[in-house]
């Protein structure tokens, strides 16, 4: 990989924002940053307009930290809360229309491997529970059964936080949200399962509460996307507006859900398990 | 119905792309001048007028003159500073053009789709845009006219901006080198 990419023209280096220019220093384009490394290099997302306590956001800048190679990665985003931390993402991403990111990502994916054949480039879906569960499950689903090598990941906030609080495939039956005040009338959807028998070859549940192993099965995740086919990691997000969390709190409703609907479940199909034994990538 | 002039705004909340009002791109070898077909040397010369004139002029990098991509956009970009330097130009760059929420930093940055924020910020009245992609570029052109009184220039590497009040079009290094000359020789001359 080269850091090339990142330089800028010497003559009109003093002229960028210092921004962009302890990026270009200081960025994590080797990849072989950790969520510990966090503080010590010019993060990918630093300043972002979501609500204060947002748990997609720290999961965002985690997620962004654990790339296995930040150069060369795209994100393709949907709409949705997430969609407002992309505009202050410093790497490729691409705002796709609600619900079509895994159709979207299949397409850059394709191309990319036909424009670049020797060149290892990361394609990683990164959406709201009602962009791949709801609205988008065809397109999430079908990438999976064609085996697409990218990865997927949900912000599960478990209900539609960008337009106010309406219940999503993912909310847990019986929870009210601003815009469904008569209650969930049906159980959540179990897309963890419908992964693990839909086409990938790895799929993790679990939660912000535990960073370093957010990071790590993140970097998992998009290795073996990249070799072996389809991931999908399913992220607790929970949401303090719209479930009225006080903002210190958010982690811990976070934690809290991992004794139940969350416990931590990480599913490696047989390919990737020999995968990750040749790779010595065991852990 | 009468040529439409491409001239400083404010034209008001979504001014009209100058395309649709009848201005077309130049051929080869020829420039724009406020939507009007002119040769090349003559829209030079307008440039030269224009920045040295300028109270607060200002040169905008994009992308393409700002990052490695090759030797030729790292020779444009010494150009750039050159010219900034012999017309004294500010320098604010574009160096993308994602739509970063909730605001820029409009003292030390231009973003496309904002772009009168850092004219007004930094009361801009003539603006030259180099290296920014054809579409955003447009939009950002638009946005100036629509929203500001500033003169906006395009040393376009493609076909040139209709949207912009001075456009070259094919702008290579040679090319830059020579508008380098003829700014000399006119703050010279004056
Ligand atoms: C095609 C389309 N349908 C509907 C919408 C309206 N819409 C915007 S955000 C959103 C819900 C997003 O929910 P989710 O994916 O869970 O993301 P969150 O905001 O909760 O992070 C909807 C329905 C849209 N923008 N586009
Ligand atoms: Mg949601």
């Amino acid at each position: 990989m080269s850091k090339r990419i990142t330089e800028m023209c010497p003559a009109l280096n003093d002229a960028m924002p210092t921004e962009y220019r302890e990026l270009v220093e200081n960025g994590p384009w080797l990849g072989d940053k950790t969520v510990k490394d966090l503080g010590t290099f010019k993060e990918l997302l630093e300043e972002h307009p979501l609500c204060a306590g947002c748990n997609l956001a720290l999961s965002l800048k985690i997620i962004l930290s654990s790339l296995p190679n930040p150069a060369d990665t795209i994100i393709v985003g949907s709409t949705g809360c997430s969609s407002l931390g992309f505009m202050q993402v410093g790497i490729h991403n691409i705002h796709s229309l609600f619900g079509n990111q895994n159709a979207v990502a299949t397409g850059v994916k394709r191309v990319l491997s036909m424009r670049f054949p020797d060149k290892k480039k990361d394609v990683v879906v990164m959406a709201g529970d009602g962009a791949t569960a709801d609205i988008g499950l065809d397109m999430t689903i079908h990438s999976w059964f064609r085996g697409e090598k990218i990865t997927t990941i949900m912000f599960d906030n478990e209900l539609y936080a960008n337009t106010g609080g309406q219940e999503s495939g993912m909310t847990p039956a019986g929870r009210v949200a601003y815009m469904a005040p008569l209650g969930k009338k049906f159980p959540k959807i179990n897309l963890f399962e419908i992964a693990k028998t839909s086409g990938c070859h790895y799929a993790v549940l679990l939660t912000t509460a535990n960073t370093v192993r957010l990071g790590a099965c993140v970097k998992k995740a998009i290795l073996l996307a990249r070799d072996v086919g389809p991931t999908y990691v399913q992220i607790h997000t929970p949401c303090p507006t719209n479930l009225k969390i006080p903002p210190e709190e958010s982690i811990k409703v976070a934690k809290d859900s991992e004794k139940e609907r969350y416990a931590f479940n990480e599913y490696v199909s047989e390919a990737a398990k020999s995968f990750l034994e040749n790779t010595g990538n065991k852990k | 119905m009468p040529q439409y002039k491409v001239l400083p705004g404010p034209e008001g909340y979504l001014p009209p792309p100058a395309a649709l009002m009848g201005v077309e791109l130049p051929e080869e070898g020829k420039a724009l001048v406020e939507g009007e077909t002119v040769s090349e040397s003559d829209a030079v010369q307008k440039i030269a007028r224009k920045i040295l004139a300028a109270k607060n002029p200002t040169i905008f990098p994009g992308p393409l003159v700002l990052w490695a991509w090759s030797e030729t956009a790292c020779k444009k970009a010494q150009l750039v500073r050159e010219l900034a330097a012999e017309a004294g130009m500010k320098i604010i760059p574009m160096p993308d053009y994602r739509p970063k929420y909730p605001m820029i930093n409009p003292a030390v940055e231009i973003n496309p789709n904002h772009p009168n924020l850092t004219i007004w910020h930094n009361k801009i009245d003539v603006c030259v845009f180099i290296g920014v992609h054809c579409h955003y570029a447009n939009v950002a052109l638009k946005i100036i006219r629509g929203g500001t009184d500033c003169y906006t220039i395009a040393l376009c590497g493609e076909y040139g901006h209709e949207d912009a009040m001075i456009t070259l079009r094919d702008v290579t290094v040679a090319k830059l080198e020579a508008l380098l000359a003829v700014v000399r020789e006119t703050k010279r001359k004056l």
